[in-house]
């Protein structure tokens, strides 16, 4: 995009900052951009060559996942995945509750309704692809997008309860331990067989990350 | 941004492929010093505050994000899901760095910081498909005096 000034940096995509409550090494990759500023001629490409704290594979944190999570080979039916969400966001809430109370702020709302109900709504989906959207001025496409958004932050606002968990940490035990990574897996791919075109496009490029998509179960294959 | 070797293959492939086209012109103005500057942050992390409309699917608006504002009230309605938002979901300031240049304003590194901020959707628009919002928004951050923009991409 060539902007007359511009800071590279190494960081993950989502953390152009470097790492989250590392305010010194923030203010350092601002205060190395802010200083481009000085500059008299340009286009100016700069690099701030550090690596963000915590983000090597080898800087592996010890974080653990605060619950006992259902066993990979349990119930694939949609009746056991709908309990099993259940069961897993029970025991998750308390953690959720302790890092609301810690942080003071949440992720979670933007699709103004209770996190159960979001829940239910992706299990509704996954069992009738013909179901309504519950809210009267928002189509059902958007409603299934914005729960899927609420569910991923509640589940990782609640994992980080416990101290540590890089960004890949965290994607990797949502998307291949938790019932709510296997129901969106599920959902990604009831809604890409979907007849409807917006629901189709957002199942197939707008619920599950580029790098778990391998995970997607064909759409037969959904019990 | 990461480092292509960095990614997962898809990935990297997929920034590989992107359509990057070029500009007939490179502006490029000097300005007073760091001290003596207004500052403003435009974000293209899809944030707002929870009383703001969501960013729909294709949505090339932006969202205002005054600078009094309180950092736990934002949330992110962006429709990409291939970053990472567990930064985000635990520091605001690792996509919008307010508490930082708020620190920064009170040391005295930067004059000041603009009454508005604005935050946009970004990852799916061609530049002539959002130049009309930014067009706009450079005239919104004239009349609050600015002179450096942050731009900040996730």
């Amino acid at each position: 995009m060539r902007p007359p000034r511009a800071l590279w940096v190494p960081f993950d995509l989502g953390r152009p900052m470097g790492t989250p409550d590392e305010p010194d090494f923030q203010r350092r990759v601002l205060e190395c951009g802010l200083s481009l500023l000085a500059r008299k001629s340009g286009p100016v490409l700069a690099d701030f060559l550090d690596d963000a704290p915590g983000s090597k594979p080898e800087d592996t944190s010890g974080w653990v996942c605060p619950v006992k999570l259902a066993p990979a080979d349990s119930d694939r039916t949609v009746s056991g995945l709908r309990a099993q969400l259940e069961q897993e966001m029970t025991a998750l809430q308390p953690w959720y509750d302790l890092q609301l109370e810690q942080k003071g702020r949440t992720t979670v709302g933007v699709a103004a309704a209770n996190i159960c109900d979001s829940a239910k709504l992706i299990a509704d989906f996954i069992e009738d692809t013909s179901i309504d959207s519950p809210c009267a001025y928002r189509p059902l496409a958007l409603m299934l997008k914005y729960s899927v958004e609420d569910l991923k932050a509640w589940y990782f606002e609640a994992a980080m309860a416990q101290p540590g968990g890089s960004g890949r940490e965290l994607l990797d035990w949502f998307w291949k331990a938790t019932t709510a990574g296997k129901a969106l897996l599920q959902l990604a791919s009831s809604m890409s067989a979907c007849e409807n075109k917006t629901i189709q496009a957002l199942g197939t490029k707008s619920i599950v990350p580029r790098a778990y998509e391998r995970f997607v179960p064909s759409t037969r294959n959904i019990p | 941004m990461v480092r292509l070797k960095d990614m997962g293959l898809l990935d990297a492939q997929h920034l590989r492929e992107k359509e990057v086209p070029g500009f007939d012109t490179e502006p490029f103005v000097e300005g007073p010093r760091l001290a003596e500057r207004r500052l403003a942050v435009i974000t293209t992390a899809g944030l707002h505050r929870q009383c703001d409309k969501n960013f729909s699917l294709e949505d090339t608006g932006y969202r205002v994000l005054p600078g009094d504002i309180d950092l736990n009230d934002i949330v992110m309605s962006h429709t990409s899901v291939n970053y990472d938002r567990t930064g985000f979901q635990q520091d605001v300031n690792v996509v919008f760095p307010l508490d930082r240049l708020r620190e920064l304003q009170a040391l005295g590194e930067i004059g000041s910081l603009a009454d508005y901020h604005y935050s946009l959707m970004g990852a799916g628009w061609l530049p002539h498909e959002i130049e009309p919002t930014c067009v706009e928004l450079a005239g919104f951050l004239k009349e609050d005096g600015v002179n450096a923009v942050l731009l900040v991409p996730v």
